[in-house]
């Protein structure tokens, strides 16, 4: 699909792309340093270095193996997935505010994990995985079926407001659920306030097949994307089969989203934030932007799971507040430009 | 007027100067909700743990019953009758306003959070500062109200446009909400459990003692209204032409969205943010009427109506009792959701 991107590709753009996604790599090297070394325990980096390298007393291997690398661990799987799931979303709805915190789909994955621990006493963080693919499913299903209701793309008003309304209506039904449940209640609100707090490799691992199976399938989907970025119809006439790739997508951001949820919770805004960083600097080829957000997503996550940890010391701060803080503003900066419909 | 007549029979109701023009149907419609509501009413007096008849309940308004049943229906269950119609009213004409001023059926309260900043007060007063009534009320509305001024100076930039207001409002809201859960974390189940139910909305502490004040302050908000309608009516033709006619734009925008924001703190600060009435209310009556506008009168009667059948719904129905929030949620939102697919279909 390169010659459709080539015109916008000025001379010298794959130097300063080449540039930006070195910076990224780098950005996301020392997100996993500061996310391992900084803590609530307070640590000197070299003690950290030397527990890494296997040294280390056994407080300091408790603290970097048993709690630091797994959390991150956490941030580095679930950030990726969601950074990914929001760039997917953007480019299938093809609505610039496309993310799947507001479209309402990890509202619906929670919704399906709240009735498993309630109903079905279901613990174990693999359950929680299905449980909540299955949530999410529904929910991108739904929200792609209203957005093409109509044979047309919807807008992006339009979009969101059902997101918000279909993750409003199962937001209401966790309450109900909750409420009537105090056991459940307590085990959700830890959950649903999106943390990485305590998420060790027993829950990572398993979601890991998963994510791994869903950035394969948003790779694969992107060039595809760039046709159906000019239309169906072009899409179809360049030999795109349109159907297919709305499958992979669907797969993929069923998976990722799905997997992120079980993971982290309910995490707003880094499906939006990401992908909009990356197409500012990256453009708007989607194989570049899937990329890119990869790398973006965890840096995201993980500084803000950092920021979290010491911001309200002793206690500590949800990842999913501090991503919200991040997010909104770039929402809102997003709608005060003019040409905010663009994508 | 009549030399502007548009084909459409209306009534006009009020005294010199300060009239309401309502459309016919409109009328018709209303007062048919408003008898759907009173036959609403004697079911949610009737029904309960000490149930009756209908014609007790009557009886009891007669003065035909001994003292039991007049207990149970004049200080339990009246107060939340009572109350369930005037907060819908409330949250139901301040939803018309926040959707006639910006023009956009989706800007209503629910959608922009100004229920989530509420909560947020309310969460602050109740943690930080011990949680009395009157402290849980100043927390609501101050939330609120900073909510709703911190969208508003966002989402301005040379007019308010509808599009611009519903987004910032969406990351307001989500920056509220995830505060909110955080608060909630950190405190006792106990509490945690109280302060979520209020914050689901909910009619169950409604008592005398808070549902009084809160419906004096929404008559007397209600009374107000026709004061704001005309410019309001103007601002539905757009900012360019209510000016032509000599509106003052901005200052009316700003009166009729204050009005709304008091409506909504004022309900949210005794029933918690109760979802989606504001914004189903004035497109069922819309639709109802096949009014052009949003009737403010209509709207109100049917909001009454919608809320003190939801909690009819909530008390009686669901096999658990749930706060009322959680069915207007569900059956407002699922009513949001079949309106957008249904006018995108027609569109097509």
């Amino acid at each position: 699909m390169g010659t459709i991107v080539a015109p916008a590709v000025r001379v010298g753009r794959g130097t300063t792309r080449a540039a930006w996604i070195g910076a990224a790599v780098v950005g996301l090297l020392v997100a996993v340093a500061l996310s391992v070394v900084v803590g609530a325990n307070p640590m000197a980096p070299g003690t950290v270095l030397d527990t890494v390298l296997g040294g280390g007393t056994a407080e300091s291997r408790f603290v970097v193996w048993d709690q630091r690398i797994p959390r991150t661990a956490a941030g580095l799987v679930v950030g990726a997935a969601l950074g990914v799931a929001g760039a997917l979303m953007q480019a299938f709805t093809r609505n610039p505010l496309a993310d799947p915190g507001i479209l309402g789909v990890n509202a619906g994955a929670a919704f399906v994990v709240a009735v498993g621990i309630t109903f079905f006493g279901v613990t174990s963080p693999l359950g929680h995985v299905w449980l909540a693919c299955a949530g999410a499913l529904v929910l991108t299903v739904a929200a792609y079926a209203i957005g093409s209701a109509g044979g047309q793309a919807a807008g992006p008003v339009r979009l969101t407001v059902t997101g918000v309304a279909i993750g409003a209506v199962f937001a209401g039904l966790t309450t109900g659920l909750t409420l009537t449940h105090p056991d459940a209640f307590d085990r959700m609100r830890g959950w649903s306030a999106g943390s990485l707090l305590e998420r060790g490799f027993d829950v990572v691992l398993p979601v890991l097949p998963l994510v791994l199976v869903g950035l394969a399938l948003a790779l694969g989907a992107a060039s595809g994307l760039n046709s159906i970025a000019l239309g169906s119809d072009v899409a179809r006439s360049q030999g795109v089969s349109v159907r297919r790739i709305q499958l992979v997508v669907l797969a993929a951001v069923t998976l990722l989203a799905g997997s992120a949820t079980a993971v982290a919770g309910p995490l707003v805004f880094v499906g939006l934030v990401v992908p909009h960083l990356v197409r500012w600097t990256l453009g708007t080829d989607q194989r570049h932007i899937v990329l890119g957000s990869m790398l973006l997503g965890p840096v995201l996550v993980l500084l803000s799971d950092v920021l979290g940890r010491i911001a309200v010391l002793p206690s500590e701060m949800p990842v999913g507040v501090v991503t919200a803080f991040a997010g909104a503003p770039v929402l809102i900066a997003l709608v005060r430009r003019r040409t905010v419909t663009a994508l | 007027m009549s030399a502007l007549d548009v084909g459409r029979r209306r009534v006009v109701v009020g005294i010199r100067g300060l009239s309401i023009v309502i459309g016919l149907r409109s009328a018709l419609v209303g007062a048919v909700v408003a008898l759907a509501t009173v036959f609403l009413a004697l079911l949610a007096l009737a029904l309960g743990d000490f149930p009756m008849t209908l014609a007790e309940v009557v009886g009891v308004f007669t003065g035909q019953v001994d003292a039991l049943p007049r207990i149970v229906v004049l200080e339990w269950r009246l107060p939340r009758a009572i109350a369930a119609v005037l907060f819908g009213a409330a949250l139901a004409v301040a939803g018309a306003i926040f959707q006639t001023v910006t023009r956009n059926p989706l800007a209503s309260p629910d959608i922009i959070g100004l229920a989530n900043g509420s909560f947020t007060g309310m969460l602050v007063a109740l943690l930080m500062l011990g949680g009395s009534w009157p402290l849980l009320t100043a927390g609501s509305l101050i939330g609120g109200l900073v909510a709703a001024v911190v969208i508003y100076l966002l989402a301005y930039r040379g007019g308010l446009h509808g599009f611009r207001f519903i987004v910032v409002g969406i990351g307001i809201s989500a920056m509220l909400a995830s505060v909110n859960t955080w608060m909630l974390l950190r405190v006792e189940l106990e509490t945690a459990l109280f302060a979520s139910a209020w914050g689901a909305g909910t009619l169950n502490s409604v008592t005398a003692a808070t549902a009084v004040p809160a419906g004096i302050c929404i008559v007397v908000l209600l009374a107000l209204l026709p004061l704001v309608t005309p410019a309001v009516r103007q601002l539905d033709l757009g900012d360019d032409a209510a000016s032509a006619t000599g509106v003052a734009v901005g200052r009316a925008r700003l009166a009729a969205i204050a009005l709304a924001v008091c409506l909504v703190s004022v309900v949210t600060a005794v029933a918690g943010p109760i979802a989606f009435v504001a914004l189903a209310a004035p497109q069922i009556t819309r639709r109802l009427t096949r009014s052009p506008g949003i009737p403010f009168v209509t709207t109100g009667v049917v909001g009454g109506a919608l809320l003190l059948g939801s909690d009819l719904i909530a008390q009686h129905v669901v096999p658990l009792t749930v706060p009322v929030g959680v069915v207007t949620v569900v059956l407002g939102g699922g009513y949001l959701v079949w309106l957008l697919i249904h006018e995108s279909r027609r569109r097509a």
